[in-house]
């Protein structure tokens, strides 16, 4: 077993390479003229616009809420942890075995229903 | 060795050749024998790597050719057929053009972060390449654990995504990385728990044990003729795993209409080749788990006699799936934000976890029935 984690060590120096080697390739064969015009940011053309002259002015504001979306994800994420051996564990098959699941889903949905019930689902 | 298990398996069989005849020259040189086990272990490794590294790109050229194709037939036109005879010349064309064209570095970007964001990119797609079933026994690593690891290879695209759009300053950029990002952790639950339907039905997370439980005569043993788990399980899979590589209809990142082309807006030349690459090195990989893991991967008549037919399932049922995502492409509009998050995060994910419930509850039932039927039995 511990064979093949070697061979995925192998894999994952060569999935490294992988892309390497055509940025090097295309860095050998591409042409070099950077022009002032050619090197500014993509816009509608004009300078960007500072509204905060001090700060570096494309940091925009994003919702907040985009942060709650990234909780949620952690809460389900670390379920899987749980669910997978569970799942793989159906020699074990009992009652007790589906009723497990659904408690532990249960904890899950009651999450996810306070969000949707508190408008933390809603993208506006 | 027999040379009928040769021509029916030739792939296998040449593996096998080279890898005794090496560990016989080895041998009959005087290497010790542990030694030339590491020695055989380490070259039939870096083969095996190549060959799939040599794969990987082909694949995707002509991915890329089979959609132009495709989407331009069924918006009636032609599609590219003019390099080469039916235009099949035209990915090594387009490779070249990535090559030659220059690169620009707009000013302002965030160097290091800018260049790695392609390069991390690509690197998990050609990792999960490793566990991919291409045909019987034909799995690069038979990993215990590959199911599970084609999942965290999968999110590691995240990363990439946020900081190509972090490290652009473009505000374009920046709002279709944040929102890849929101998108693709959002899809990623959906997606995981369809996959656990297939785990639980067979009782494994190794993928050549999911494949290898779907036998039965004329594909029935398929996980998605376990009505009603298996279909709902394959379309919210399909559903999630499109809006987890970005694409059409769920390619909100790189609306065009609204955010130039998304977190690569500042990505031209080679970056944005291998930006490409991936997209359709990912579109390629979900097609062929979810051929595996819902459609029995190799498994197709008379594949016990004769071996080397499973590529040729493999493939054929990859490829079907494939040009339904493309079909996805010619025939719906691009839904907006708000409609996708409510779409995982109201209906998907709900109907997933009460999917597994609903699996476990009728295996468990199953089984108790098969065991009373015995005990009534005698």
């Amino acid at each position: 077993m511990l064979e093949r984690y070697a061979l995925i060590g192998l894999f994952a120096f060569a999935a490294v390479t992988f892309p390497i080697v055509p940025l090097i390739l295309a860095f050998l064969f591409r042409p070099k003229k950077p022009t002032r015009l050619k090197q500014s940011t993509y816009e509608c053309g004009i300078e960007i616009q500072n509204e905060a002259p001090e700060a570096e002015s494309i940091w925009v504001q994003f919702r907040v809420q985009y942060y709650i979306y990234a909780i949620l994800f952690v809460v389900f994420d670390i379920e899987v942890v749980f669910v997978y051996p569970w799942a793989v564990a159906t020699n074990q098959m009992s009652a007790f075995w589906v009723i497990e699941m659904a408690i532990f889903m249960l904890i899950l949905v009651g999450a996810l229903a306070y969000a949707w019930r508190k408008n933390l689902l809603e993208w506006v | 060795m027999d040379i009928f298990s040769f021509i029916f398996n030739p792939f296998v069989g040449l593996y096998n050749l080279i890898r005794d005849g090496l560990t016989q020259l080895l041998l009959a040189a005087g290497v010790p024998a542990d030694t030339t086990r590491l020695i055989v272990f380490f070259i039939m490794g870096l083969l095996v790597v190549t060959v799939v590294l040599i794969l990987a790109p082909v694949m995707m050229m002509y991915i890329t050719l089979l959609e132009r194709k495709v989407v331009a037939r069924m918006q009636d036109r032609v599609g590219p057929n003019r390099v080469g005879p039916l235009g099949l010349l035209q990915p090594i064309a387009d490779m070249i053009k990535f090559m030659v064209k220059e690169d620009i570095v707009p000013e302002g970007v965030d160097r290091p972060v800018h260049l790695l964001a392609p390069i991390i990119a690509v690197v998990p797609v050609v990792m999960s390449f490793a566990i991919i079933q291409f045909g019987v026994g034909m799995g690069a690593v038979d990993l215990n654990l590959g199911l599970l690891f084609l999942l965290a290879m999968g999110s590691v695209a995240t990363i990439s995504v946020f900081m190509a759009g972090f490290g652009s300053h473009n505000k374009f950029a920046l709002i279709g990385g944040m929102r890849a990002a929101a998108q693709i952790i959002s899809y990623e639950i959906p997606q995981i728990l369809a996959v656990a339907v297939p785990v639980l039905l067979a009782g494994s997370i190794s993928l050549s044990q999911v494949i290898q439980a779907q036998s039965g005569a004329f594909g029935l043993g398929w996980f998605f003729w376990y009505i009603p788990v298996g279909p709902i399980a394959f379309f919210v899979y399909l559903l999630a795993a499109t809006a987890e590589i970005n694409r059409v209809p769920f390619d909100l990142p790189e609306a065009e209409s609204e955010l130039v082309a998304g977190y690569h807006t500042e990505y031209s030349g080679m970056k944005f080749g291998l930006f490409y690459l991936a997209e359709f090195l990912n579109t390629f990989l979900i097609s062929a788990i979810g051929a595996s893991i819902f459609f029995g991967g190799w498994q197709g008549p008379f594949v016990q006699q004769i071996p080397a037919l499973g590529i040729l399932y493999f493939f054929g049922k990859t490829i079907l799936l494939i040009i339904v995502q493309l079909w996805f492409r010619g025939a719906l509009p691009r839904i907006r934000v708000d409609q996708l998050m409510n779409f995982g995060w109201k209906r998907l994910v709900p109907i997933t976890l009460a999917l597994i419930l609903f699996t476990a509850a009728f295996l468990w039932f199953y089984r108790g029935v098969l065991l009373f039927l015995k005990g009534y039995g005698g």
